[in-house]
Order: C-alpha cells, then sequence, then structure tokens
C-alpha cells in the first residue's frame, strides 16, 4: 500500500492572487529589519500587491516534472582546501567606522537590561 | 581630441610615443570635468592616483620602446568603472546611501586583471542603487543624462558607464549585468556592451545584487575595444567559486569578416506589438547586412520568453533580500542610532536604502517567507530552467540569435515615475540571457526619428563571446553607427 496520493501528481496550491494587508506588509518590513512609516507601508502594499499579481502568471505552467534551476554550472564546485590564510588586520577592518572601541566593533545593548 | 580616441586607436598612439598615458588621462580628467555638469555620469574621479597611475604607465611604456620589447596592449588607457566593483582606497556607493562614505580594502578581481595589464582608473560611475534599475534614475547621488539628449535617460543601471563612454569621456568602462544593466545603456548611448557567460568573469568584489545572475562586464566604443578589455578580465578566478575553467577561444577580428556558415536566430517571441516601430526596423535591417555577410538565418522561438519578467523579479529580489542583509550599520556605512541592536538595524535599513532596493528587499523577503516559498521562489526556479531549456533547444539549430535589447530608444526622465512595473517591462528583452546564464552583447543599428540611438543584441552560446564579438565587428566593419558622436 501506498500512503494515500503518493504517485499522484502532486496538486500545486495556487495562491489566490489579493491585495497584501496593511499588516502582512508590516511583517515583511520585520523580517527584513525596515522602519517604514505608516504612508510608506501603504506605499509598498499597492505595488507590491500589483508585482504579486504580475508572477501569479507563473501559476499557470505546470512545472511538476521540472526540475528547479538553482545554479548556472551545477556538479563542479570549485571549493579551495580549507587552510587557514593571513586575513585583513584589524585597523583595516574598522577603518570604515567610527563606532569602534578597543580593536572592536561598539554597538548598543542586544537585550534589555 | 585625444580622449576621443578609441582604445585600439589610443594604444598604437601610446605605443608610437604621439602622447603620454598623462597626456591622455589628464585629456580624459579634463572632458569629463567640463561636461559632468551636464551629464552626471561619475560620482568619483580618481584625477589624482589616476595620474600617478598614468606617469608608471609612461616608465614602462618609454622602457618597452628602449628596449624594443613588445607592449602590452591594455597599458596606460584610462578606464571607468561601475560604482558597484571595489577598488582599493576607493569611495564605493553602490549608488546608495547605506554605503556613503564606504572604502573597501580590496579591488574586484576584473577590476585588478586590468589594473595588473596597466589600466589607469580614472573614476567611478553612477549606477542605480545596488544596480537595481534600468535607467539610475534609482541613484541615490542623482540621475545620469544621456548624451544624445540630456533630458533623456542612459538606461541602466551601468547608466554612467554606458554616458562615459557615449560622450567620449573614456574609450572604454566596466558595468554589470544582472538582468540587462550593461546591455540596455549600451544600447540607448549608441554603445557596445558585452553581458559574458555567467561564470566567465570573476564577481569577486562585485558587491552582490542577485548571485546566479550578476555578471560583470565592458562597455566601450565597438566589438574589437570591447573584446581587448574582456581577453583580459576573464577567466577562473579562485576567489569566486562559480568561474569555471574553461579556455577562452581567442577574439580574431578581421578586417573583412565573413560570416558565412554562421546561423542565426530570430526567436519570433522578441518581435512583439508594443516594440517601437523604429526599433524593429533598424534590427531588420542590421539582419539583413549579417546576412549579406554571408550569415544564414532562421526563425526560431523561445516559448518561455513571457515568463522571463516575473521568474526574474521573484529569483532577483529573493537573492537581493539575502544579500542586503549585511547592510546593518555596524561595520560600515552610516549608522542611524538606537538604544537597541534592533533599532539600530531597522532604522538604519529604513532610513538608508532607496525606494527601488527597499521594494526589491521586501519583495524578496515575502517570496522566501514561509508558506511562499514553493509558490513563487521554488516555481520561478523550475520555470528558471524551462526558459535555460529554450535556449539549449534554439542552440542545436544555430550559432546565436538575434533581437532587439530593449522595446524603445532612451525615454525621458522621470516617464516611468512610479510605476515600477512599467520600469520592470523595459528589461523583457535582456532577462531571458541572465537567466540562462548565456552570453548577450548589444551594439548600436541606427538612430530613430529623434536621433537616439537603435541597439541589437545577439546572444550566443555558453562561452561563446568570441563568435558574438566577430559578428558585431565584422558588422561594424561595413557600418558607421558606432563612430557617430552626440553632439556635447
Amino acid at each position: 500500500m501506498h500512503p494515500a496520493g503518493w504517485g499522484n501528481k502532486r496538486k500545486k496550491d495556487i495562491i489566490p492572487v489579493m491585495p497584501l494587508s496593511k499588516e502582512e506588509v508590516q511583517h515583511i518590513a520585520t523580517l527584513a529589519r525596515l522602519e517604514l512609516t505608516g504612508e510608506e507601508l501603504d506605499h509598498y502594499r499597492e505595488q507590491l500587491s500589483a508585482i504579486l499579481d504580475h508572477v501569479a502568471s507563473l501559476q499557470q505552467l505546470d512545472t511538476s516534472t521540472v526540475p528547479p534551476m538553482s545554479a548556472v554550472f551545477s556538479g563542479d564546485s570549485h571549493l579551495r582546501a580549507d587552510e587557514s590564510r593571513p586575513s585583513l588586520p584589524p585597523e583595516q577592518i574598522l577603518a570604515n567606522t567610527s563606532h569602534k572601541s578597543d580593536g572592536q566593533f561598539k554597538i548598543p545593548p542586544v537585550f534589555e537590561k | 581630441m585625444i580622449s576621443d580616441l578609441t582604445l585600439l586607436d589610443a594604444t598604437s598612439a601610446l605605443q608610437r610615443g604621439e602622447f603620454s598615458s598623462r597626456e591622455l588621462t589628464q585629456a580624459c580628467i579634463n572632458r569629463i570635468t567640463a561636461l559632468e555638469s551636464n551629464l552626471h555620469a561619475f560620482l568619483h574621479i580618481a584625477e589624482e592616483s589616476a595620474l600617478t597611475q598614468a606617469d608608471a604607465a609612461d616608465k614602462k611604456l618609454a622602457n618597452a620602446r628602449r628596449s624594443g620589447l613588445p607592449i602590452p596592449p591594455l597599458l596606460g588607457i584610462p578606464l571607468a568603472v561601475k560604482d558597484v566593483l571595489a577598488v582599493e582606497g576607493m569611495p564605493c556607493t553602490c549608488g546608495s546611501r547605506i554605503l556613503e562614505g564606504y572604502i573597501p580594502p580590496f579591488t574586484a578581481t576584473a577590476v585588478k586583471r586590468l589594473q595588473d595589464a596597466g589600466m589607469i582608473i580614472i573614476g567611478k560611475t553612477n549606477t542605480d542603487e545596488f544596480a537595481m534599475g534600468s535607467s539610475t534614475e534609482n541613484s541615490a547621488y542623482g540621475v545620469t543624462h544621456n548624451p544624445w539628449d540630456i533630458s533623456r535617460v542612459p538606461g541602466g543601471s551601468s547608466g554612467g558607464s554606458a554616458a562615459a563612454v557615449a560622450a567620449r569621456l573614456v574609450s572604454v568602462a566596466l558595468g554589470t549585468d544582472t538582468g540587462g544593466s550593461v546591455r540596455q545603456p549600451a544600447s540607448f548611448c549608441g554603445v557596445t556592451g558585452l553581458k559574458p557567460t555567467y561564470g566567465r568573469v570573476s564577481r569577486y568584489g562585485l558587491i552582490a545584487y542577485g548571485s546566479s545572475l550578476d555578471c560583470c562586464g565592458v562597455l566601450a566604443r565597438n566589438a574589437a575595444d570591447a573584446a581587448a578589455v574582456f581577453s583580459v578580465m576573464q577567466g577562473r578566478d579562485p576567489l569566486d567559486a562559480t568561474t569555471q575553467d574553461v579556455q577562452a577561444n581567442p577574439v580574431t577580428l578581421e578586417s573583412e569578416s565573413s560570416l558565412r556558415g554562421i546561423r542565426i536566430g530570430i526567436p519570433k517571441e522578441y518581435f512583439i506589438d508594443g516594440i517601437q516601430s523604429e526599433v524593429e526596423e533598424k534590427v531588420q535591417a542590421a539582419i539583413n547586412i549579417l546576412t549579406s555577410l554571408g550569415a544564414e538565418v532562421v526563425e526560431v522561438s523561445l516559448p518561455h520568453t513571457e515568463y522571463a519578467l516575473p521568474v526574474y523579479y521573484l529569483i532577483a529580489p529573493a537573492e537581493a533580500s539575502a544579500n542586503l542583509a549585511r547592510y546593518d550599520g555596524i561595520r560600515f556605512g552610516p549608522r542611524v542610532e538606537g538604544s537597541h541592536l534592533w533599532d539600530v538595524f531597522t532604522r538604519t535599513r529604513g532610513a538608508k536604502f532607496g525606494d527601488e532596493a527597499t521594494r526589491r528587499i521586501m519583495l524578496g523577503t515575502y517570496a522566501l517567507s514561509a508558506g511562499y516559498y514553493d509558490a513563487y521562489y521554488g516555481q520561478a526556479q523550475k520555470v528558471r530552467t524551462l526558459i535555460r531549456r529554450d535556449f539549449e533547444q534554439v542552440f542545436e539549430q544555430v550559432d546565436a540569435v538575434a533581437c532587439p535589447v530593449a522595446p524603445t530608444t532612451a525615454f525621458s526622465i522621470g516617464a516611468h515615475g512610479d510605476d515600477p512595473l512599467a520600469m520592470y517591462l523595459e528589461d523583457v528583452f535582456t532577462l531571458p540571457a541572465n537567466l540562462a546564464g548565456v552570453p548577450g552583447l548589444s551594439f548600436p543599428v541606427g538612430f530613430d526619428a529623434n536621433r537616439l540611438p537603435v541597439g541589437m543584441q545577439l546572444m550566443g552560446q555558453p562561452f561563446r563571446e568570441d563568435l558574438l564579438l566577430q559578428m558585431a565587428h565584422a558588422y561594424q566593419q561595413v557600418t558607421d553607427w558606432h563612430t557617430q558622436t552626440p553632439n556635447l
């Protein structure tokens, strides 16, 4: 006995194309670590909805037998030997910030005190 | 005017000692400075270091002339570099406020190879923010103007490089092409632009946008100049694992080339309603010239072309959302203060990314998020396979595909206002080459009624840039569109 549906063509989830809600846009902004104003959220809600509506045409294609293309050239990876190498000196690494102290980057607290 | 010479003509003149590299470099700097207020092609002009490098090149040239040794072909020639490629010690903004003041401690491999060959980095050119755009209007530092009509865009995202070459500020410039960003501005500005095969030129030091699509390319006055630069910068690089060990065919450019035996496919999906009629006419006329040079033309089909736009605008933003996660205000670039680390991240990113970068980060984040990954990103990757198969099948029948670069000639600054989809549609004919990983070349084939350049695109089999360059070179031997100069 095969599990139910085994061997059947897997039905693709068709996502209904609905405009994003302001809450969804806020959720995306949070995931992307972007602080946006209410006005900006409205602006992106409208534009992202239009773009998602356009890209929904991909859902028309049956790709159940098509493998994903995750790289242009697959197979022959060019990994180097895992050997330690000299890295940039700390003063060069720190040269692009004014927020530094004792050879380290300086940041505000990560957790509440 | 010596800044008006092509790369190969300037090379001959330098070798004969008609002028020095310092004189050539100074002439380019003078012309850049004189025209910058009209064009704004540059974000940084490296006058002092360029002149120092030119003096070093002049010493090498003098030594070579004295000893009768062969002179390296690029020695002493100024080069402009798109501001998404890192050059050690030179500001690199990617056209974004989030990298304002950033000075990379390393140099991109493609640039390094050209520097090692004696080229002089004269400055960094304007770009849409993180190479996201088709007009340079998305640069945080102001739009670049098209030298043929300064009320119009130069195309993008390598618009600064294209405008610089078209305006004879430099003979060659580097660009990058993730969805058409070398070819479309080359078309809009009437210059020759090569997007190599993915993996042909190292991406090390090319600040990442869409890693499976990004390519470093070259913009030049003609195919011969593009070939000279491309042949030096290409090749396997241990610092980029996706560069391939493929021996480059030497680009053989005869003064009287025959294209006998070459089969060119005309994809019917690229000649559709909505193309400006003059673009279609000029491309058709150019195909007729290639035929008169001996090429055989056949109609072919790339049936999944219409899906390239939706596939690209899922895959590129998805990759961008991951690549742009590194800009957090901690290690480089400006920081917007906050009482906690989270606030620093969100405030810096919210304030410093421009509109298009924010939009693509949001779109990509959504396409990769739980519950939507399979339907959006996963499906796009599968349809990308179908687009690549289209090309594989066509290249069993033909050596190259010929089509328009863009549906129209250069549009007016502000024409697409606040309509990102209208802007995305500018890329319909250039996106497929990036998705399939194949090389593409854009070169001028005429002008429209407003005297704006029209470009034609050739796409080829992976690693056959040599054939595309040879075809464009043969065309340029019997036409003079590429020698025409804008009135500035």
